[in-house]
């Protein structure tokens, strides 16, 4: 019944909630055979569930599945998971490579779909003791390659890779499967190096003459508009934009992406700090952080501001604190009050009076099955010596208990924790509630400059005004300095003094947070790598 | 440079065989044995040994690490070969015999090891011991109080005087090295097993051929990455257990081939410190946690059991004390697996640092420009 004047692939009316938090909302995207459609959008815009839902991916079905209907040629379908995705000819390369690492290109390409030769044994105890047909795997693999248009070497290990070979190799996979019709592409150029990513545009070129159908997702706004038909922009789970991309242009798609509709949210007691000492004063940083590395970053925070660390997923917000922190790998020079802070060594942080609220919440930031007033305290209690009572001189120390509830009770007051009391254990509670934990926790530590990463992730709205509230709080009381870093724009802009955004690991730009949304998107996308 | 460093890489790679090699090259002067008397013990350990240690090649291939699930492939031979002993079935047909009962029993202990791999994935090693304690525990109620009452044992030679359970020791002098005798060759007067060996290339033969298959294929994916693999449609699960199973049940023939050359069971021993000489002998011969061939086999057990072999003799002739040859053995067994755990662990984060050297290399050479 496949209609010949149907489009490949309709998207009618697709809207998912996680748990009542509404991501989409009415997505209707339309894509015809051999037709290259480029979707941006900031992190949180509802890109990635939208192909995870088009891909079958068991999250969206253990999250109550979605609304609304996906036509292949005319046809509803419905994908339980990839690999009935995969048979209806959807093939789709993730961010994070799928690849066996001792494996040839080769042996990757034809993963779990080798040609195989019957013999003797396999007659008896089934298929699985088929001989693999090496001959015909090559032959399959060159014939991949050659569709692909970018040479790699189908011999070599994959663990020996470049890392953009890699990314071919599983471009290459997805080419071999004969059914193939549309390929997503989840930011593949992120990976490649620029001559690379100059050989995957004319790769996606070429396949598109060839009557495959490409979604290519990218941050790199200039090879949308290079390669792609047609252009969709995604903000907060809706299509703000779906035009030709011949019609439009590198700023005007920066400025859908990050446009609010209410464009007030710049605070108004933004504070100038260029003639406050600098505190901390961050020279070549690189931290081997995966998924976030950081690049040779150069930064000073000055005393008493809030500074804003933004930017896109992946392009190393997250790896500047973690490094300073001693979480990661890191090398460079970090001086905090005239003395350079050691590197790769968390106590030293510490004891130097910096705090950092990890963005890993139930990971770093919690002792999930201990109580309130135990993570409150923990943390005061290992580094600082508080909450101690001493006796012999020292020799024995014993948790001052009383102290410590007194402390947890007067920050479950002041944050608003939502909780039993005190002895309750820190996994019982709600995210928003935990993230006021870890914050409790850190200023418990009472320290002269704070780290606070992605304080908001994962909360409802109410809670979030709450810990922003608390954060400026703790800055305009105590004097704090404060480094948030955070991958939403408007709280940044909300909250901090300045604002820099970093962009392929390096800072694209540091501006006053009242200037324009629009420019921070240009920074955001300015440098992605 | 670039030559030393290769030099450097191949010594630090091959650190442990290249130990034993000097170890067993002072030894053996010491020790006083003549060379005609060496060969002939070690080729004869070799026929004992190698059909079991092979056995440890399929998990390691799946993944599932040095596997101390053959140990209860040689408890399944055990009772295999006392079965054949009290219906005094000896000879070639004995040893047939108890392979074939072996492997039911095999396969049934495989898939519950298996099984419960598959809940402890990435700490199989230690997993599989205790299960193999475990399954001592069941082994030693079958065998002594089950056997005779409710297992029908008849020959008074292996069954207690007290009517039920077996004896301490269950001789197999009747079928003592007949696989090993069978077209056995005198080559200057070191006996050479050849019937052993041929099942030995046999079971050499069928590992290299079982890598080319689907199935060996889908077990070296899984025991490189299995979320991969199952993102690619193989069932990893049942892939695991099947390479358990088949290592049991190997095992299991490794061990009735074992048992025939030593001409006896110790009822109760035997299996218990097998599992631990086999991946010891393994490790000497250079594999590592997630990497063995067929040429580590060979070269492990070479090794291994010319210490075994000259170290308790150079030990006594050193101190005047025999003891201390025993001693050092075990102590040795348990160093090597210690050392190779560690080393595997090094060679991980080594492989970690790396990249972050790479970014500062990258960093440094940007500056530079």
């Amino acid at each position: 019944m496949a209609n010949a004047n149907a489009p490949l692939l309709e998207m009618r009316n697709i809207k998912k909630d996680f748990f009542g938090n509404q991501v989409l909302s009415d997505i209707n995207i339309t894509l015809a055979e051999g037709e290259v459609l480029g979707l941006c959008g900031e992190n949180g815009a509802g890109k990635s569930t939208l192909m995870k839902i088009l891909f079958g991916m068991d999250v969206i079905r253990e999250t109550g599945g979605y609304e609304g209907d996906i036509l292949i040629n005319g046809e509803k379908v419905t994908f339980n998971t990839p690999f009935d995705a995969l048979a209806a000819g959807i093939g789709m390369v993730h961010q994070e490579f799928s690849l066996i690492p001792g494996f040839t290109a080769t042996e990757n390409i034809l993963l779990n779909r080798e040609p195989k030769k019957r013999n003797i044994v396999s007659e008896v105890f089934g298929d699985r003791l088929d001989t693999l047909n090496y001959n015909e795997m090559t032959g399959r693999a060159e014939a991949a390659i050659e569709k692909m248009g970018f040479h790699i070497d189908k011999d070599m290990v994959i663990s020996d890779m470049p890392v953009g070979h890699k990314q071919f190799t599983e471009i290459a996979r997805e080419l071999s499967k004969d059914q193939l019709k549309l390929l997503i592409l989840d930011e593949p150029t992120a990976v490649l190096t620029e001559k690379e990513a100059e050989a995957l545009l004319a790769s996606i070129r070429s396949m598109s003459e060839k009557g495959i159908a490409v979604i290519f997702i990218t941050h790199r706004l200039h090879e949308i508009l290079s390669v792609c038909d047609k252009v969709v922009v995604m903000r907060d789970g809706l299509v703000v934009a779906d035009v030709p991309a011949a019609s439009t242009s590198v700023s005007e798609i920066s400025k859908w992406m990050v446009g609010r509709s209410v464009a007030t949210a710049a605070k108004a007691d933004i504070r100038d700090h260029s003639d406050a000492k600098t505190i901390m004063s961050i020279k070549r940083l690189w931290v081997d952080m995966p998924g976030e590395t950081v690049r040779d970053v150069s930064l000073d925070v000055k005393e008493g501001e809030i500074l804003g660390i933004g930017g896109l997923a992946g392009q190393g917000k997250l790896g500047i604190p973690n490094g300073i922190m001693g979480l990661y790998e890191a090398g460079g020079t970090v001086e905090f009050d005239g003395k350079t802070i050691p590197l790769n060594s968390p106590r030293k942080c510490l004891d130097s009076s910096l705090a950092f609220v990890s963005e890993d919440r139930r990971g770093v930031g919690l002792l999930l099955d201990e109580s309130l007033e135990w993570n409150v305290a923990f943390p005061a209690m290992q580094v600082q010596n508080k909450f101690l009572k001493n006796y012999l001189g020292g020799l024995i120390k014993w948790r001052d208990e009383k102290a410590i509830r007194e402390v947890t009770e007067r920050y479950i007051d002041e944050l608003q924790i939502k909780c039993t009391g005190s002895k309750q254990k820190a996994k019982e509670l709600s995210g928003g509630n935990q993230q006021k934990v870890c914050l409790a926790k850190a200023f418990a530590l009472e320290p002269k400059f704070l780290f606070v990463s992605e304080p908001t992730r994962g909360i409802d709205v109410g809670a979030k005004a709450l810990v922003l509230e608390a954060l400026r709080q703790f800055n305009r009381e105590s004097g704090v300095t404060v480094v948030m870093i955070s991958s939403e724009l408007e709280e940044l802009r909300s909250i901090c003094d300045r604002i820099a955004i970093v962009s392929g690991g390096k800072i694209a730009g540091i501006l006053p947070a009242s200037d324009p949304s629009e420019d921070f998107g240009m920074l955001m996308v300015s440098m992605v790598k | 440079m670039k030559k030393d460093n290769k030099i450097f890489t191949f010594l630090r790679d091959n650190s442990v065989p290249i130990m034993f090699v000097i170890i067993c090259a002072v030894c053996i002067p010491v020790s006083g044995f003549s060379y005609g008397y060496l060969l002939n013990e070690i080729v004869t350990r070799m026929g004992r040994n190698i059909f079991l240690i092979l056995a440890l090649l399929i998990p390691i291939m799946s993944g599932m690490g040095l596997n101390f699930g053959m140990t209860l492939g040689a408890m399944a031979g055990e009772i295999a070969l006392i079965l054949v002993s009290d219906w005094q079935i000896w000879g070639i047909p004995g040893v047939v015999l108890a392979m074939i009962l072996s492997i039911p029993i095999s396969i049934l202990l495989g898939a519950f090891c298996g099984k419960i791999l598959n809940m402890a994935k990435g700490r199989e090693m230690i997993t599989s011991y205790i299960i193999s304690f475990f399954m001592n525990g069941i082994y030693q109620l079958v065998v002594l109080y089950m056997m005779g009452s409710i297992i029908p044992i008849k020959h008074f030679s292996v069954k207690l005087p007290r009517g039920y359970g077996i004896r301490n020791t269950v001789s197999l002098l009747n079928m003592r090295q007949c696989l090993d005798n069978l077209l056995a060759v005198r080559v200057d007067g070191v006996k050479i097993p050849v019937l052993t060996f041929l099942i030995i290339g046999v079971l050499c033969v069928f590992i290299v051929w079982f890598r080319k298959t689907k199935l060996g294929q889908d077990m070296r994916a899984v025991g490189q990455d299995m979320n991969v693999a199952r993102d690619a449609g193989i069932n990893v699960e049942r892939t695991r257990i099947i390479s358990i199973v088949m290592s049991t049940v190997l095992a299991g023939f490794g061990m009735v081939i074992y048992l025939q050359n030593m001409g006896n069971i110790a009822t109760y021993s035997s299996h218990s410190q097998i599992g631990m000489f086999c991946i010891a002998a393994l490790l000497v011969g250079g594999a590592s946690v997630d990497k063995a061939s067929i040429g580590n086999v060979f070269l492990g057990v070479i090794l291994f059991h010319t210490m075994f072999i000259v170290a308790p003799k150079a030990g006594a002739q050193i101190t005047g004390d025999s003891m201390i040859g025993e001693y050092f053995r075990v102590f040795v067994s348990y160093a090597v697996i210690t050392v190779a755990l560690i080393m595997y662990e090094t060679k991980k984060r080594k492989h970690k640092s790396a990249a972050a050297q790479q970014l500062q290399a990258a960093q440094n050479e940007e500056a530079a420009k």
